[in-house]
């Protein structure tokens, strides 16, 4: 494992990649690299984290912009390939309006820019991205947004309960997301997009280490 | 070539709930106005384009609308065409 690296992708307007390539390298001793939205070279890093913030000022609607940059038109291809990509907030809302994963998020019911911790039920093991082998379990991770209430239509609902694509589901709705989900994966397990902040989690000192589990099966092949 | 104003309507599909429109009926109502059943808001994107003919132009504004302009997820659209 000593030459995994995590591409941790920059967007003009993200905030949290210091805080995810922090996490990774000081906690996890995993290396990182950044990788610009320009670029389309991804053959140096063997799985990909878009991080939170506000790509290209969250204009039109968050990560509508962003959808159309290189890094996230080669995206395509490795994620076919099996490689694994997190997409943490503002990166869940890229990976929706790519299309990588279903549905989308919209403004918080309540209008307000929640910033708390929150408890959340692993419900799903799919892609192994959460340590709830043996049974249902709860942790406690940070969200910070505005506009994080998950939205889908009813057969995609329907769909990511059949398939279990649902990963994360809050114990006490913060913003009104469709079925208290917090964060889904796509069919094959190797993409997860979440709006709760696993890189905020890491150090016992801040907060809590609930989100190192996460961040750490980055490796998983 | 031709050059065309459209005017595109965005706005969310009416399943979405729209808490900026619930506010701002809320205000509305506050501030003395009677008889307000809905409000929901949406947004215009205004556009001069140019190409062969309207049919030429309104396969581009399509091609917008249904892969930038609106998430069709939860949006729903609708425009106008001008030719100047």
């Amino acid at each position: 494992m000593d030459n995994f690296t995590v591409g941790v992708v920059v967007f003009p307007g993200s905030n949290c990649d210091r805080d995810v390539s922090w996490a990774l390298e000081g906690c996890l001793d995993i290396r990182t690299k950044y990788l610009w939205h320009e670029s389309s070279d991804l053959s140096d890093v063997d799985a990909i984290v878009l991080p939170g913030g506000f790509s290209y000022g969250d204009y039109l609607r968050c990560g509508a912009i962003a959808r159309f940059s290189p890094l996230i038109n080669a995206l395509d291809e490795f994620v076919k390939s099996g490689k694994r990509v997190l997409g943490i907030c503002n990166g869940f809302q890229i990976l929706t309006e790519s299309g990588f994963l279903p549905g989308a998020l919209v403004a918080n019911k309540n209008l307000n820019f929640i910033c708390d911790d929150v408890e959340l039920d692993i419900v799903s093991s799919k892609g192994g991205w959460f340590n709830n082998v043996d049974e249902k379990q709860t942790i406690k991770l940070p969200i910070a947004h505005g506009e994080g209430r998950y939205y889908c239509d009813s057969d995609t609902l329907k769909k990511l309960v059949d398939n279990e694509l649902i990963a994360l589901r809050y114990k006490n709705n913060p913003n009104g997301s469709s079925f208290d989900i917090a964060g889904i994966t796509n069919e094959k397990g190797n993409v997860l997009g979440l709006m709760p902040h696993p890189e905020r989690a890491c150090d016992k000192t801040i907060g809590g280490t609930d989100g190192l589990f996460t961040l750490k099966s980055l490796i998983l092949k | 070539m031709d050059q065309f104003a459209v005017k595109v309507f965005v706005r969310l599909r009416p399943s979405v709930l729209d808490p900026a429109g619930e506010a701002t009926k809320s205000a509305s109502i506050k501030l003395g106005a009677e008889g307000i059943k809905s409000l929901r808001i949406g947004k215009i994107i205004e556009v001069k384009i140019e190409g062969n003919g309207e049919n030429e132009v309104r396969e581009k504004i399509d091609l917008l609308c249904d892969r930038l302009f609106a998430n069709t997820v939860i949006e729903d659209y609708e425009y106008s065409l001008e030719k100047l």
